[in-house]
């Protein structure tokens, strides 16, 4: 982290300055101001922020002031009378060289800012992130650990996102089923890609903001200090939902994350087991519900009636009361170009099973007919 | 403009001239040709500064297997996603390869259909950093051409790729990425 | 009626009446006051958007309408407002003023004139038909980002694309004639570095229209033959590339930035030597300044892309060309500046519209420099800072020099005076609502709040309730402009020929208010 020493060097009068300033405000300055966020690069990226707030203040205040000044004192009203003159060469080279002085001196640190935030090489841990419309997988390359990330139960109603009076709902949009869990002190790459349209994965803490491009891989970088629960959201408009697939970041000591670790593999291999027992029609209709209710009620509607065209109904769909082996394959590999994703490597067996059933027998489909998870698992 | 005299005049002003008018027709047609040249201009732009990340091609014959920098060794991460639609379990097969710049490598991805019917697949590939995708070469692809599974298929596809010893001194590390799209249903 | 259509060859003093006036009007004035109309209309309803937007986000929670239909909201409120409300009204403005300012008797191409204009409700009212269609309107923000705007798309995005191509023939046409127009009908004696910075600003503005609306047109018909004819210009599946989508777009969309902006530096050119008393300084560095902002915004579109994963060596080139752009920018603020200091000033209503417009386009000018500093905008990307930002630039800055241009020529057109006490008020209402509206948000970006959204989380509550009614305040002051414009048709004080103690111009000081329906029949003689 050179740059960033130098950059404080560079500007050390300019910061003390306005850290005296922010102590006066330290709690309204939250709220206000960008964060300083929990890695190197956001500290620079803050410190940045400030040097080029201050000098717009400065030349505002320098601009506003000559303007007010002028309104004040040269006004008829005052028995002002103009001036003649319209040009003076030697102010407009000064008015031309010394703003292009001080541009020169904000690229200076720009530049080293961005090269360190570019710089993703060697890192300690890579996360492989997938924006979907409208939650987010994350795939730990190096551990074999995916899953799938989206908004928190809390945030919804009926399956729809958003809820109509968050009072008192503590991080309302900001909350996920299942958070991404890091180290501290581990440079961590992140590589972003899309399943469908573009999103944007952004943790303002962590100064990470970086296109998921579908079929083009982006990266970008986070080295995170303390540990702590940082907060975001996706910065890209990515359709209907794109306000609500929040993104969590648990950052904890290595040895919590090693102990999560082999918990999500454990529980992996669970999911993964319970797949070849026997269900009954009842028990997988009663636990497609939910199923529906967390994965498709968003755009199939809590009754399955859909908003056609964009998003078709479920009951009375032909899909739904057709031939199972077609139900079971849009379910588990999505449809091309649209918003029906790929639920196999979203959802188990157990669940991709059980919500093609209650698909079937309920919303107002009466097929009759039922899918083993067993049968789902031979598909993958 | 306090210099405007208050007497008319009734000399004739400059007649509008088809031919400047026909000339300024032109410019709009012209930018909206310009407009889809952008799209082979950005490909040369890009495959000159890897701006998006596509990776290049060449002929085995043209690496030159003496310019092997035994010295260096980078590290090639290997990924692979697929698209909404495709039945297919698309997977590469060595995760991570350690690789000296200029030589000729072989890496695999295993790719196999899950579905009863015949199914087509098209590959697109990417490389992160960008900076390393025009020094990234493939001698050898399965990726930008139509790709036909049998019903429950599995095959093992090669890919051979080299890494230009030109490759920027500052990257150990670089991300080779595969997306699988269907494309039979792409324009339905 | 038999004089209406021979009135092109026999001078016929005065409009035919009755509406066919209208729709076969070739006349240069009764075709601004069209376009002038049209952009109020849609001001108006790209403002009642607006505040449908500002009604969902005043509190946390979804409460008035779902999230797809908020996304064709904003979608359809940038849409009108920056093809409908603000191209248009300049290209009235420039319609009234152009040939009036260069001692032109009407525009060089006048038959082509009525085409540009009558082309528009048409493609506004196509594109907002969508609205009422299956499937919703368009959905994915005026930028229409590709693949959201072409695999994801709703059906009525084919309207879009038809309405969007009739918007840029539109305005191609209306450059063109601005074009033939300043360079051959200009009186005798009016030398380019004579003209008035309106013209100028006008000209260099028309240059970038014939350069850039053709790009844009590019663009959507790419997306109509990936949507329909099996291209893959921007679907990474068939090869091509999404992000390209964004190149081509802002290859546009940057110019056309500056093509809402110019034409407004013509404007307080015109109004603040006025009420000084004193000529604009540095006119030559004004028009050097003008067309330099406009060679560099060809050159700095990517620097909307900073996060779509450029090379580093990319970022850095957009970056610093980018903040290049404050020079210029700055030598024109310094100037108006200057041409106040030591003046002899009054504060009439189109005044004060310059003031604000000069103090608040700054502050836009101060947060483009910030977003121009490519790892800050990591943080700044796509926040609510961004649509401060913009809105600073484009109400604040564009629209408030149209309704200082409307308060300053009114008197001109109409030969009324508009009533000095209730422009003031609507300065002053709109001035302060504006910033209880946009101000704001410059925190809740800095906070965190993505633009965009339906719907946040509860720390960002209390600047977007703040922001709302400012938003509602701003909403009605526009209402209220409404019944000013209507009252100064209808009658008032009657104007002098001069109108401002201190106008200068071929407009002022050549004709009489309200200026004859055919001015400069003979060209007046400019030394």
């Amino acid at each position: 982290m050179i740059s960033s020493r130098l950059l404080r060097r560079f500007f050390a009068p300019v910061l003390a300055f306005l850290s005296f300033i922010s102590m006066s405000s330290a709690h309204a300055d939250y709220e206000l101001n960008m964060t300083q966020g929990v890695t190197p690069i956001s500290h620079q990226i803050y410190d940045l922020h400030m040097i080029v707030l201050w000098i717009c203040v400065i030349i505002g205040i320098g601009v506003f002031g000559a303007m007010a000044y002028s309104i004040m004192k040269h006004r008829k009203s005052k028995g002002a009378v103009a001036a003649e003159f319209h040009e003076s060469t030697t102010v407009e080279i000064i008015w031309t060289l010394v703003p292009l002085a001080i541009l020169i001196a904000i690229a200076v640190p720009a530049t080293a800012t961005l090269i360190d935030l570019e710089d993703t090489s060697e890192a300690d841990i890579n996360i492989q992130v997938n924006g979907i419309q409208w939650k987010w997988r994350y795939n730990y390359i190096d551990e074999g650990v995916e899953f799938i990330s989206a908004l928190a139960e809390s945030s919804r109603t009926n399956g729809q996102s958003g809820v109509a009076d968050p009072t008192g709902n503590e991080n309302y949009l900001l909350e996920v089923d299942k958070p991404i869990v890091v180290p501290v002190k581990k440079k961590i790459r992140f590589l972003f890609t899309s399943d469908d349209v573009i999103h944007a994965w952004w943790v303002p803490e962590l100064a990470v903001k970086q296109d998921a491009v579908p079929g083009f891989i982006n990266d970008s970088w986070a080295y995170i200090e303390e540990p702590g629960v940082y907060r975001g959201q996706c910065a890209e408009l990515c359709g209907k939902d794109h306000g609500f697939m929040p993104i969590v970041v648990n950052a904890v000591s290595e040895q919590e994350y090693q102990e999560w670790l082999v918990a999500m593999k454990a529980e992996a291999a669970a999911v993964a087991a319970s797949a070849d027992k026997e269900f009954s029609m009842e028990e997988l209709v009663a636990k497609g519900e939910s199923v529906y209710a967390a994965n498709c009620a968003a755009c199939h509607g809590p009754t399955g009636a859909g908003v056609p065209p964009v998003f078709p109904a479920i009951t009375g769909s032909s899909v739904a009361t057709g031939d199972i082996s077609d139900h079971i394959d849009i379910i588990m590999n999505g449809k091309t170009g649209t918003a029906m994703q790929a639920f196999k490597t979203q959802i188990s067996d157990v669940d991709i099973a059980s919500v093609v059933t209650f698909q079937r027998n309920s919303l107002g489909n009466t097929v009759g007919d039922m899918v083993q998870p067993s049968k789902i698992k031979s598909l993958r | 403009m306090s210099d405007i005299k208050s007497s008319h005049t009734t000399q004739p002003r400059k007649s509008v001239s088809a031919k400047q008018v026909f000339k300024l027709f032109m410019v709009p047609v012209l930018m909206f040709g310009f407009g889809f040249a952008l799209v082979p201009l950005y490909d040369v732009f890009c495959e000159i500064t890897g701006l998006n990340g596509k990776t290049g091609r060449v002929e085995a014959s043209v690496v030159n297997q003496k310019e092997v920098d035994s010295s260096r060794l980078v590290k090639v991460k290997f990924l692979a996603n697929s698209g909404n639609g495709l039945p297919w379990n698309f997977e590469p097969v060595i995760q991570e390869m350690e690789v000296h710049p200029g030589q000729i490598y072989e890496a695999m991805y295993r790719v196999s259909s899950k579905s009863d019917k015949n199914t087509v697949g098209q590959a697109v590939p990417s490389v992160s950093p960008v900076q390393a995708s025009v020094h990234f070469n493939k001698t050898e692809c399965f990726c930008f051409s139509k790709q036909e599974l049998a019903a429950r298929e599995t095959r093992d596809m090669p890919l051979r790729f080299v890494i230009n010893h030109d490759l920027p001194k500052d990257i150990v590390e670089l991300t080779l990425s595969y997306t699988f799209f269907n494309i039979e249903q792409t324009k339905s | 009626m038999s004089t209406a259509t021979t009135h092109d060859e026999h001078h016929e003093h005065g409009p035919a009446t009755g509406l066919m006036r209208w729709v076969t009007t070739t006349n240069h004035k009764d075709i601004g006051t069209l376009y002038l109309w049209l952009s109020f209309i849609m001001l108006l309803t790209g403002g009642a958007m607006a505040m449908v937007i500002r009604a969902e986000l005043f509190q946390p929670g979804l409460q008035l309408v779902d999230p797809n239909f908020f996304n064709s909201m904003t979608t359809m409120h940038g849409l009108i407002m920056v093809f409908g409300a603000i191209m248009p009204a300049f290209v009235g403005l420039a319609n009234w003023l152009i040939p009036m300012m260069i001692g032109a008797p009407d525009m060089a191409l006048p038959r082509m004139n009525n085409w540009s204009f009558w082309i528009l409700p048409f493609a506004f009212t196509m594109l907002a038909s969508t609205l009422f269609m299956e499937g919703g309107a368009p959905a994915f923000g005026w930028t229409f980002y590709a693949p959201l705007s072409t695999t994801f798309a709703p059906d009525t995005t084919d309207f879009f694309i038809f309405a969007v191509h009739l918007m840029g023939i539109s305005s191609v046409m209306g450059a063109i004639n601005v074009i033939a127009t300043i360079l051959n009908m200009r009186a005798p004696g009016m030398t380019l570095m004579k003209m008035p910075l309106f013209v100028w600003t006008w000209l260099i503005t028309a240059y970038l229209l014939i350069a850039v609306m053709p790009v844009l047109a590019g663009a959507v018909t790419m997306m109509l033959t990936d949507r329909h004819f099996g291209t893959s210009f921007f679907d990474a599946a068939g090869g091509g590339d999404p992000v390209m989508f964004q190149h081509i777009f802002w290859f546009f969309g940057h110019p056309e930035v500056y093509i809402m902006i110019l034409p407004a530096f013509g404007i307080i050119s015109a109004i603040i030597p006025t009420f000084a008393r004193k000529p604009l300084f540095g006119y030559s560095s004004m028009v050097y300044a003008s067309a330099s902002i406009a060679i560099l915004s060809f050159m700095v579109w990517a620097h909307h892309m900073f996060t779509t994963g450029m090379p580093v060596a990319g970022e850095l080139y957009f970056m610093y060309a980018t903040i290049m752009i404050a020079v210029p920018t700055g030598v024109k603020i310094f100037n108006w500046v200057a041409t106040m200091w030591r003046g002899s000033m009054t504060f009439e209503t189109p005044m004060l519209w310059a003031l604000g417009f000069v103090v608040m386009f700054t502050i836009g000018g101060f947060s483009g420099l910030m977003l121009g500093v490519a790892p800050v905008d990591t943080q700044y990307h796509d926040t609510y800072f961004v649509v401060a930002h913009f809105h600073y630039v484009l109400v604040t800055g564009a629209l408030y020099s149209i309704i200082a241009a409307f308060y300053y020529w009114v008197p001109k057109w109409t030969g009324n005076m508009y009533d000095e006490k209730l422009g003031k008020i609507h300065f002053w209402w709109s001035t302060i609502s504006v910033n209880v509206l946009f101000f704001p948000q410059h925190f809740i970006g800095l906070a965190g709040m993505p633009r965009r959204i339906p719907d946040y989380a509860l720390q960002f509550a209390e600047f977007n309730m703040i922001s709302s009614i400012g938003g509602f305040a701003f909403g009605l002051a526009q209402v209220f402009f409404l019944y000013i414009v209507v009252k100064t048709i209808k009658g008032g004080e009657k104007a002098t020929d001069k109108v401002w103690e201190g106008a200068t111009g071929l407009e002022f000081e050549e004709l009489p208010s309200p200026a004859p329906y055919h001015s400069f029949d003979e060209a007046p003689a400019v030394k």
